[in-house]
């Protein structure tokens, strides 16, 4: 039962590859298959031309004294014209084929990272990043060889065994039923050693898979074994996989290398069969039979085994092909970040009356343009960063709450600072107010706004985000500070990152703020990658910014500076810190100490102090450590 | 390159001559089998002599039958020759790198090492495994093939010389000119999956600045590229199809018309001229098979340059002959040491170090980013070589020293370290495969991780995941410090350790030390002054000299260097709770 609904799935999943294929390259498609039909016709022509040459001119040319060419000139110009006409089909199909399969990974391609990036964040935190990485390396491949390969050849030999089965039926059906049991008996041998060999390959993945892992998790940890002196261990713990995986792999190739001999010998036993059959019919006289048609019989008898013994071969890939799409539909069947926001953030001038009217030119200020669809009106309410958060319960799930009955209110220029142990919770409000998350329960307004009215893009450009580990992108220094706002000037950027404290050190680069970046800004310090994602929040410019302050290990100078340019980032602006500074958490105007995802106090440093509660206890470092 | 692949086939050998000798012998059959068949036609349907279409049907079953075998021996020796060299090439890779040094395995970045280990090993394979069957029989079917067709009829055959000659050299063409191009398209291939790398990554600063549609019209951009590479790499290979098509039509013609002539004036029978038409059928698919496995190996040459790079890489550290086999003491000694990462490079990390540090003392060591400090204890268990001078412990070069033994006294907890998945057991036992529970309870007492370990659910027998994902920072920090101390060094070295637990129980443990192992030699790196002003002495590294070595209080009076880092931390440049 199983088995079939998987049958059944299979060929779901190769319908809608077939789908996908077609959407954009139907008519191409459609050309590949008729010349694939041509160019098998064709040959098919070819091969069986022997017989028609043999019957109807050599034989004929035999029994005369003097043999006439000229019939013979024009059937093989005929034929020459005929395999002109399927050399081109053949290089038609072949140059279309390059097209379609080409395009269709490139639509792959950008289907797949479009419908990624509209992911949301949940995804992420969910799926291994090496896993996601590898649907568009192998399983993205597995497609290319289905699309390039297995699909013409398949289509390839199903026109020859259509053709070459008329032809047969047309001749002798006593001859053609023989051809026919044998073929069942090839198809039956096929798919019980192909279903072996399927069981050993899906072996072979899985072994590979656990020895993937364990020797990426052995080189990550290379140096630790050498401290600890165990190579040795982990030398025969590696060996015992690796020979767990040649065996199954050993399996696994050995069935799919016998299925080839079995079936061609297997085509062979039905020649020979057919030929003493078919003789024994000839000789005497049975339903027709003349010598001249069995030998015709007997060259169509073997072209039929061929493509069958093609089809076998190309079953391998398609299974594998079906696992990999599978995947790859996987992905493009996940839930995008769903958006319901209509408040739009937009460019604004403020008159004299106070009133705020629509600009189409960067004004500095901005405002919230909210419809209200009841009353056809349109209000718009000026930016200024008020964040109030009202009993916000959330969770990554349902079934468990990480924040419970969050209450924070932050006025225009405040500043915030989270402090707490790991786990507390610090991360997950701020990734609430960007809509990283969704809420379970209460309220989350901006200027008075609901979050979820806002639309989701508009809202996070009125969040500037500087991130505990900061990710840079290959490009340029300039690039990578632009990325914060890309209609910004060269002079714009030079400028945030003089505010950020990054100018000096980009000047020391080897090509200045035109240096490349590469491999996530390998060739940088954790402390400039810091004041480079900090310069890339103050070309944003954004009234209100999330700040999740870095603790690695940084040398105090370059901490100082910073902190400098982070100090320079808020000023003005309503500021969210997660704070592990001394020095933020005694500027911020409002402290909020979470433990286990409830804000236990709150207040500024001198009241928390004077409260002589957790936050006195954590500031003195006077308590029992606990469990994060 | 090739003869160091082929060196690790050791114990299949034997399976990798079988191969291509049961690959023969079933070639040798293929070949006999269209003869057979013509002797069908010719001598039995065409007489209409029964007997002999028995007598050749039999011979031809039995052909079919030996030839079954012989393939089927051939694919089962393929598959263990190749499944097994697979083998052999991971073990002996992970064995060498097994052997690697600190500085082989910084020349590797992990997933470099993995792909070779996986990718590059499944490339080889197959190429190994095609070859072996391929090789020889295509070439000697080819033989085989051209042999039987002079045999049946001379002249014709001259027919087939030109095709193959003209055949063979159309499809060097291709596959040479593809190949310049696939070169090229590979690399824009890793750059675009590069990308995506990336955006998985950063997916929080792509959402957070909105940049989806920037980054899609990016990706789209360098898709497009790719493509158009692609296109044009492959619009060479499709020439492939129909070049082959021609030659076989143009061998049917002009066979069908020198067959017809030669049948006529009686030089040839019928039966030869089918023959013949197989034979040549054959032929083609050999040069078709031929160029299929050329591809292969030139695409595997690469996978292999890779897979060799790791098997010729030598440790640059080897173990003296007759090695000190025990450590006395836990002193240790710095005698105008100078270090660099790469040799003769001219720009040293560490410059004329001198150091005596007597058994049992506890020394901090304090300085920016890029000072060196890390370089300085990695010397010690000799994870490095000096360049020039020489660290001594108890007395003696630790060149003289027996690594393994040298290291299992001077434990390092190192900055980037990480736990192994397994249970926390497991994970301690990986400083003393002996240790008691009790003496894991006792050192992870001693690194104040006791505490949360036992609550959690399964207490020392909980799960740690991969790289330890399931712990926080700190608590991964004190579980690395347990398992140095399971190890009950002479020395050990902190580096950096306790950057991730607060500042109470980087007390605790220190405080641990002091009253649990007071005989061994202790080395604390630490950013925070706290973590170092009860030490004994405390080194004050600057650009790779040391600046002063001296007790905190001193320090205070008199260095510039180490008073700036003081006040800058007491003015609140200080971390505030237990970081991430």
């Amino acid at each position: 039962m199983e088995k079939r609904a998987k049958k059944k799935f299979q060929s779901d999943v190769m319908v809608r590859v077939l789908k996908y294929i077609c959407k954009n390259y139907k008519y191409s498609f459609m050309i590949v298959i008729i010349c694939i039909i041509g160019a098998a016709v064709v040959n098919l022509k070819g091969l069986t031309f022997m017989q028609v040459l043999i019957d109807d001119y050599i034989l004929p040319m035999t029994k005369e004294a003097n043999p006439d060419f000229g019939a013979l000139v024009l059937a093989l110009v005929r034929l020459a014209s005929l395999f002109g006409l399927g050399i081109l089909c053949s290089y038609a199909y072949n140059r279309i084929m390059v097209n379609i399969t080409q395009g269709t990974m490139r639509n792959l391609r950008n289907d797949l990272f479009t419908h990624m990036e509209s992911l949301p964040i949940r995804y992420f935190d969910i799926h291994a990043h090496g896993d996601v990485m590898s649907i568009y390396t192998n399983d993205v491949d597995t497609l290319r060889q289905l699309i390039s390969q297995s699909i013409p050849q398949t289509i390839n030999s199903f026109v020859t065994i259509v053709s070459v089965f008329f032809g047969m039926i047309t001749m002798n059906i006593p001859l053609t039923g023989i051809t026919l049991v044998m073929v069942v008996i090839m198809l039956f041998t096929t798919s019980r050693i192909g279903g072996k060999s399927g069981k050993y390959f899906a072996m072979q993945q899985r072994d590979l898979g656990i020895v993937n892992g364990y020797i990426e998790e052995m080189m990550e940890g290379q140096k630790v074994v050498k401290v600890f002196c165990h190579e040795e261990k982990s030398l025969e713990d590696f060996k015992k996989l690796n020979n767990t995986l040649r065996d199954s792999a050993d399996n696994a190739n050995k069935f799919a290398n016998i299925m080839m001999p079995i079936n061609a010998n297997l085509g062979n036993i039905s020649y020979v069969l057919c030929a003493v059959v078919g003789a024994i019919l000839a000789l005497n006289g049975y339903s027709g039979l003349t010598l001249g048609a069995l030998v015709s019989f007997l060259s169509l008898n073997k072209n039929f085994s061929q493509p069958v013994i093609q089809i076998s071969q190309q079953m391998n890939s398609i299974v594998m092909a079906m696992a990999g799409a599978e995947r790859v539909f996987k992905l493009l069947d996940e839930v995008p970040e769903v958006d319901e926001g209509y408040v739009e953030l937009v460019n604004a001038r403020e008159e004299k009356d106070g009133t705020l009217t629509e600009t189409e030119e960067r004004t500095g200020i901005w405002a919230w343009k909210h419809p209200h669809k009841a009353e056809g009106t349109i209000t718009y309410t000026k930016l200024e960063g008020d964040v109030v958060f009202n009993d916000v319960d959330f969770g990554y799930d349902d079934k468990k709450i990480v924040l419970h009955g969050i209450k924070l209110f932050a006025t225009p220029g405040q500043k915030i600072a989270f402090v707490g142990s790991t786990g507390a919770g610090k991360t997950t409000i701020t990734n609430l107010i960007n809509r990283f998350y969704d809420i379970q329960d209460g309220k989350i307004r901006y200027d008075g706004i609901n979050i979820n009215k806002i639309k989701k893009a508009d809202l996070r450009h009125s969040l500037g985000m500087v991130l505990q580990d900061t990710h840079l992108f290959t490009g340029t220094v300039l690039e990578n500070i632009r990325y914060g706002r890309l209609d910004a000037t060269d002079e714009e950027c030079i400028a945030a990152a003089k505010l950020a404290n990054a100018d000096g050190f980009i000047h020391r680069l080897p090509d200045g703020y035109n240096t490349i970046l590469t491999g996530d800004g390998s060739n940088l310090s954790q402390g400039q990658r810091q004041l480079l994602s900090i310069a890339r929040a103050a070309v944003a410019d954004p009234p209100v910014l999330i700040l999740d302050e870095a603790t690695s290990s940084i040398d105090t100078r370059t901490e100082s500076l910073v902190q400098e340019g982070m100090d320079r980032l808020m000023n003005g602006r309503t500021t969210f810190v997660i704070a592990h500074r001394l020095s933020t958490i005694r500027n911020a105007d409002c402290i909020m100490v979470l433990e286990n995802g409830r804000i236990i106090e709150r207040g500024n440093h001198d009241q928390l102090i004077s409260e002589k509660g957790r936050y006195y206890q954590l500031y003195t470092g006077n308590f029992a450590e606990e469990t994060a | 390159m090739i003869k160091v692949i082929l060196g690790q086939v050791k114990e299949y050998k034997k399976a990798s001559i079988l191969t291509p000798l049961f690959a023969a012998l079933e070639v040798l059959m293929e070949v006999l089998i269209p003869f057979i068949t013509a002797q069908i036609i010719d001598n039995g349907i065409e007489q209409g002599n029964l007997k002999n279409i028995y007598i050749y049907g039999a011979i031809m079953l039995v052909l079919a039958g030996f030839s079954l075998l012989f393939g089927a021996l051939a694919g089962k020796y393929a598959a263990r020759a190749s499944s097994g060299l697979a083998c052999n090439l991971r073990e002996a890779m992970y064995e060498n790198i097994q052997t690697f040094s600190f500085s082989n395995i910084d020349k590797f970045s992990t997933a470099g090492l993995v792909t070779r280990m996986t990718t590059d090993v499944t490339n080889v394979k197959n190429a190994y495994q095609m070859s072996l069957r391929i090789a020889v029989r295509a070439p000697l079917m080819l033989i085989c093939s051209m042999v039987m067709c002079f045999f049946i009829n001379a002249r014709l055959s001259i027919v087939f010389v030109i095709a193959i000659l003209f055949l063979g050299i159309i499809l060097f063409f291709i596959m040479t000119r593809a190949k310049r191009i696939f070169d090229v398209v590979f690399k824009k291939y890793d750059d675009l999956n590069a990308s995506v790398q990336e955006n998985i990554s950063a997916i929080r600063v792509v959402k957070a600045y909105v940049r989806e549609d920037y980054e899609n019209k990016k990706f789209t951009g360098a898709a497009k590229r790719l493509y158009e590479m692609f296109v044009k790499a492959e619009s060479i290979l499709a020439f492939n199809n129909p070049v082959m098509m021609l030659t076989i039509y143009g061998c049917v013609l002009s066979l069908s018309w020198f067959g017809a002539s030669f049948i006529v004036s009686k030089t040839m029978t019928t039966g030869e001229l089918t023959s013949m038409f197989t034979y040549i059928m054959s032929i083609m698919m050999s040069l078709m098979m031929l160029s299929m496995v050329f591809v292969m190996l030139t695409l595997s040459v690469a996978s292999c340059e890779r897979i060799v790079e790791v098997l010729q890489e030598r440790p640059d550290l080897a173990n003296k002959e007759q090695p000190l086999m025990e450590v006395k003491n836990g002193s240790i000694e710095f005698e105008h040491v100078n270090f660099s990462y790469k040799h003769g490079s001219g720009e040293d990390t560490l410059k004329d170090i001198n150091l005596t540090i007597h058994s049992g003392e506890t020394i901090g060591i304090i300085g920016g980013t890029g000072c060196g400090k890390s370089s300085l204890v990695n010397l010690i268990s000799r994870l490095y070589d000096v360049s020039d001078g020489a660290v001594k412990v108890a007395g003696k070069d630790v060149r003289d020293y027996d690594m393994e033994v040298l290291r299992n006294q001077v434990a390092v907890v190192l900055q980037k370290n990480v736990l192994f998945s397994g249970t926390i057991l497991e994970n301690l036992r990986w400083g003393n495969e002996k240790a008691t529970e009790e003496e894991c309870i006792e050192a992870c007492k001693q690194a104040c991780a006791d505490e949360f370990i036992k609550q959690l659910p399964d207490g020392y027998n909980t799960y740690i995941e991969q790289g330890g994902s399931n712990v926080s920072g700190g608590q991964k920090q004190r579980l690395c410090i347990a398992r140095a101390l399971l190890k009950r060094p002479k020395i050990l070295i902190l580096d950096d350790s306790t950057s991730a637990v607060d500042t109470a129980t980087d007390a605790k443990i220190r405080k641990a030390f002091k009253e649990q192992i007071p005989g061994t030699t202790k080395l604390i790196i630490a950013q925070r002054i706290s973590s170092v002003e009860e030490a004994d002495r405390i080194i004050v590294l600057e650009d790779g000299m040391v600046n002063d070595f001296d007790t905190h209080e001193n320090l205070l009076k008199t260095n510039k260097i180490y008073r700036e880092i003081y006040d800058a931390q007491a003015k609140g440049g200080g971390d505030f709770d237990e970081a991430v």
